[in-house]
């Protein structure tokens, strides 16, 4: 057992694990943040990824140790007390998310994307998602989500969401590629 | 993504129809939703399973006294431990939950442990020790098929037998050879599709859990909850009411988790040894092997047709390498006929299909199950007669399209069908008219049509009972909770259950509480396969619902003096129609309700018309209550030096019946094409043969090497939903969740073909093969002219 200390989310943790455990498997298994997901187990498939320091990175390949004073963000980070992201939004409202096993990934690409190029292209969002494989969407609607939130970070905004399970306000049209 | 509303519209439909959030959308989105790996239990175990090493072989011995010693191991289970066979299909159950003395693939389930963590579970396996004598094995379909003497496969059913076919099917409608006969163009061809696999982001897992009082719990990734509850009754000999079958999210399935695993059977026996709560995940290697995808299909097909394009008779003959188990292969060799019949009239049709068992992972139902190689082979043969005969390809499926409310030559009664709009929408948006046949050589358009069942009209094992039942109870607060068995797999079924109580009963969304998935609290439905859950769940729902409405009205009614048809359920009200100035929220009048009829509830159930086939021997496998339709449109550009192929777009055209929820029907839509694109270009689930290494070794089973798409792989999709409203399905629904996929892989071997003249009649459509096939036609660089 090893004694790590890491950063995560705005918290200072402590944990023991084994000494060769992931960032992924520390997450995971030592803190309980079970959000970020394994497909693959050998950085392949990106569901795994997380935010450190800013950069989106794959945690079933960071040993924990590498992320010791880092600052890192998961998919329970993203959002602002009670109230999501718009990233998070976007993919509720536009269908981003279907079976929902990449998407905490997939989100922690986007927010990293988002956080340093607040208005991408499409072009720009296919390359920044190219290391988180989606099984479900054809990535379609991803986009749709993620250049909507674009537009609610960058202030031409959309009006602020009430509850959860209202029906979207923008218009279907826009989900077309 | 635009879309064409067939018939009425959605007017009178408040939340039916229109783009709204997900009941899970945000638990998603925010991480909290609970798959079955992000589940803990309180002193749990971890548990692995040793696989063979030996595509065939039998076991001589093992021993587990090493590993059973080892610190930190609770229990160590073989296949002597659960020696009843099993099988999805109740007539062919050939595999056990361990082996019992044989091995049939690299991978095939031997023993398994339980252990304090993972890291000692792996260690673990090495102790066990197991004897093998190996045997001759097969990878090649039609050496199986040929094979005269034993050891076979499997034992053959009757002496004198090949043990290593596990179905031959033959049918014949009308008369093929008299309608070859009389054809003014004949085509003939031979086609190869390349097994594929799911490949679902989540792996398979599993949490066992006995408890002291007779009682065993089993958490799984599985998309038949209710089948896996049966099956592990049975297997472990348990009194089906003490096993409880927990399905939570699922994180991607497609086909590859609809039937029991290995690793199901083994946590609950290894948590019934030690009392511990024990987990089974699957490494990304063991989900390869787990497989039950794709088949690989040999495939003849010919097909005739007169001069003016009109079909006479198609006759085909198809070899299946179906891998170590039967699986779902019974149904498969049926689908791979039955399916073809529509859209097009057929006069006469014939297919003889026969599925080989091999030394390879079992193969399975995959998104359009049986049915997406031979629409491959038969939409390229379509493609090539519109050719010959200097018809333009969409008017050529346009004159033969069979039209709704009619039969097929096999008998399957259509409904609606809205095929010929699919035609209209994929030829309009495409621009068809002005690229086929226009386009610079190395860029080509090509089109194909398909269409798929909505449900398999009957049941795996046969009863009388509804295929889809579901339960709704009120509260006095006005939440209404639904009850309901159906797999949410990210399809997003638990949405639509709570879409149509919003409509029925005229509630918020957010009041509606879906409770899915639970073999001890919901009732049954058959699971999350043949694109049955819709149609089937959606009206058992609409059923419960206006049982529940009828009672409410009523004793609204009562209140106001009015009859119960005057009082309408909408936005959150109880409003008496003609004088919306008497209202009350619904809260109220489900008080009222209760106050009259008692704690207010219902169930609704559904089951299929029996009607709606044949009377031969196997007529009742493919049929359906419903069928959906689909075209696609291809754009490619063949890059003629390298053999690479870009799919710059795929339009498609789907008839769903009606869009409960557009936005969903089109991400189904669009995760249809983009799966039909992979396998068109990329996939391949291959195994090593002899000379290239360990035979039967699989050749890549790593995301890295089996290659599924990327963001930058994948083409620009796009959704055109029309809408037939079928007059069965739920507010006129059907399916969107498989049909789309069928007519990918055609649109693009069809559009390869506009763009460089080379018919690639082999999958996937990769480079090399590419490349081969442009040297083999003489196009090198060349000109259009050089090849037409």
């Amino acid at each position: 057992m090893e004694v790590v200390r890491l950063r995560v989310n705005g918290d200072e943790r402590v944990c023991g694990v084994p000494a060769h455990y992931t960032l992924l498997e520390t997450l995971r298994y030592g803190l309980g943040l079970t959000g970020s997901k394994q497909g693959c187990d050998k950085g392949d498939c990106g569901a795994c990824t997380v935010i450190v320091d800013g950069r989106a990175i794959l945690s079933c390949i960071t040993p924990v140790w590498e992320a010791e004073g880092r600052e890192v963000r998961t998919v329970e980070g993203l959002a602002d007390g009670t109230e999501p992201h718009p990233v998070q939004d976007e993919f509720d409202l536009n269908g981003a998310a279907q079976c929902g096993f990449c998407t905490p990934g997939i989100l922690c690409s986007s927010v990293a994307l988002l956080d340093r190029n607040p208005s991408p292209t499409r072009d720009e969002i296919r390359a920044a998602l190219a290391g988180n494989l989606c099984r479900c969407t054809g990535y379609a609607k991803i986009y749709d989500a993620v250049e909507a939130a674009a537009e609610r970070v960058g202030g031409k905004a959309l009006e602020p969401v009430e509850g959860s399970a209202g029906p979207r306000r923008a218009p279907v049209e826009r989900m077309g590629v | 993504m635009s879309r064409r509303d067939g018939r009425g519209g959605a007017a009178a439909l408040s939340t039916i129809g229109r783009p709204m959030r997900k009941v899970d959308g945000l638990a998603k989105a925010t991480g909290r939703a609970r798959y079955t790996d992000d589940i803990r239990l309180p002193g749990m175990l971890h548990g692995k399973i040793l696989r063979s090493p030996h595509p065939h072989a039998r076991i001589l011995a093992i021993d587990t006294s090493r590993a059973e010693a080892m610190e930190g191991v609770h229990a160590v289970v073989t296949g002597r431990d659960m020696p009843t066979p099993y099988g999805i299909i109740p007539w062919t159950p050939d595999e056990y939950p361990l082996c019992l003395d044989r091995v049939r693939y690299i991978g095939d389930g031997v023993a398994a442990v339980a252990a304090v963590d993972e890291d000692t579970a792996i260690a673990a396996l090495d102790l066990i020790d197991v004897g093998y004598e190996e045997l001759p094995a097969y990878f090649d379909p039609h050496e199986a098929i040929a094979a005269d003497t034993g050891p076979f496969i499997h034992t053959p059913r009757k002496p004198g037998r090949n043990g290593n076919v596990t179905k031959v099917v033959q049918l014949e409608f009308g008369d093929v050879e008299a309608g070859l006969g009389d054809s003014d163009v004949v085509v003939e061809g031979e086609y190869f599709f390349e097994g594929t696999t799911h490949t679902p982001i989540e792996p398979h897992c599993a949490i066992g859990l006995a408890e002291g009082n007779g009682k065993l719990t089993v958490w799984s990734a599985t998309q038949v909850p209710h089948y896996l509850h049966r099956e592990l009754a049975r297997v472990l000999e348990m009194d089906p009411a003490q096993v409880r079958v927990i399905q939570p999210p699922v994180g991607g399935a497609f086909g590859g988790k609809s039937e029991p695993f290995d690793l199901e059977f083994c946590v609950a026996r290894l948590s019934m040894m030690t009392g511990r709560p024990v987990k089974i995940l699957y490494t990304r290697e063991e989900v390869f092997y787990a497989h039950r995808g794709r088949h690989p299909f040999h495939m003849r097909y010919r097909t005739g047709a007169t001069s003016e394009g009109m079909l006479t008779a198609v006759d085909s003959k198809i070899v299946m390498d179906g891998g170590a188990y039967a699986s779902f292969g019974l149904v498969t060799t049926y689908y791979s006929g039955q399916l073809l019949t529509a859209p097009y009239r057929m006069p006469a049709y014939r297919f003889h299909s026969t599925r080989a068992y091999t030394n390879k992972p079992a193969c399975g139902p995959k998104r359009g199950h049986g049915s997406v190689q031979p629409r491959f082979a038969f939409e390229v043969q379509l493609d090539r007669i519109a050719e010959t005969l200097e018809i333009d390809p969409i008017e050529l499926r346009r004159r033969n399209f069979i039209g709704a409310n009619t039969r097929t030559v096999n008998d399957l009664r259509v409904t609606s069908n809205g095929f010929l709009e699919c035609l209209d929408e994929v030829e309009r948006a495409s621009g068809w008219r002005r690229k086929h046949r226009r386009l610079p050589f190395g860029r080509g358009v090509g089109v194909a049509g398909s269409t798929y069942i909505t449900g398999t009209n009957y049941p795996i094992y046969p009863n009388d009972m509804p295929q889809s039942g579901i339960q709704l109870q009120v509260d006095r607060s006005g939440r209404v909770a639904v009850f309901s068995g159906a797999s949410e797999i990210g399809q997003g079924v638990d949405s639509m259950v709570a879409y149509i109580v919003a409509e029925e009963l005229g509630v918020p969304l957010e009041h509606v509480r879906v409770l899915a998935g639970d073999t001890d609290f919901t009732p049954v439905d058959l699971g999350a396969y043949s694109s049955r859950v819709t149609f089937m769940l959606g009206n058992a729902c609409i059923d419960a619902a206006r049982k529940l409405k009828a009672q409410v009205q009523e004793a609204v009614a009562a209140e106001w003096e009015a009859k119960p048809r005057e009082v309408l359920l909408a936005g959150g009200l109880a409003v008496r129609a003609g004088d919306t100035g008497t209202s009350m929220p619904l809260r109220d009048a489900f008080n009222l309700a209760e106050a009259e009829f008692g704690t207010l509830g219902a169930t609704g159930s559904y089951n299929t018309p029996k009607d709606v086939h044949g009377d031969y021997r196997g007529a009742t496998i493919g049929a359906s209550p419903a069928y959906s339709f689909t075209a696609h449109v291809a754009e490619v550009e063949v890059d003629v030096e390298t053999g690479f192929v870009t799919v710059d777009r795929i339009w498609i055209a789907h008839d769903c019946g009606r869009a409960l929820n557009p936005v969903l029907v089109a991400g189904q839509m669009e995760g249809s094409a983009y799966m039909g694109f992979a396998e068109a270009l990329m996939e391949e689930q291959i195994f090593k043969s002899e000379g290239q290494g360990r035979a039967g070794l699989h050749n890549a089973p790593s995301l890295l090497d089996y290659r599924i798409p990327t963001s930058l792989d994948t083409p620009a999709l796009e959704s055109l939903i029309v809408e037939s409203l079928d007059t069965e399905g739920p507010y006129g629904a059907k399916e969107a969740g498989e049909g789309p996929l069928h007519p990918s892989i055609p649109a693009i071997a069809n559009a390869i073909y506009d763009a460089v003249g080379v018919r690639m009649d082999s999958l996937p459509f990769s480079p090399p093969r590419v490349w081969r096939a442009l040297r083999a036609a003489g196009v090198a660089g060349g000109r259009r002219e050089a090849v037409r």
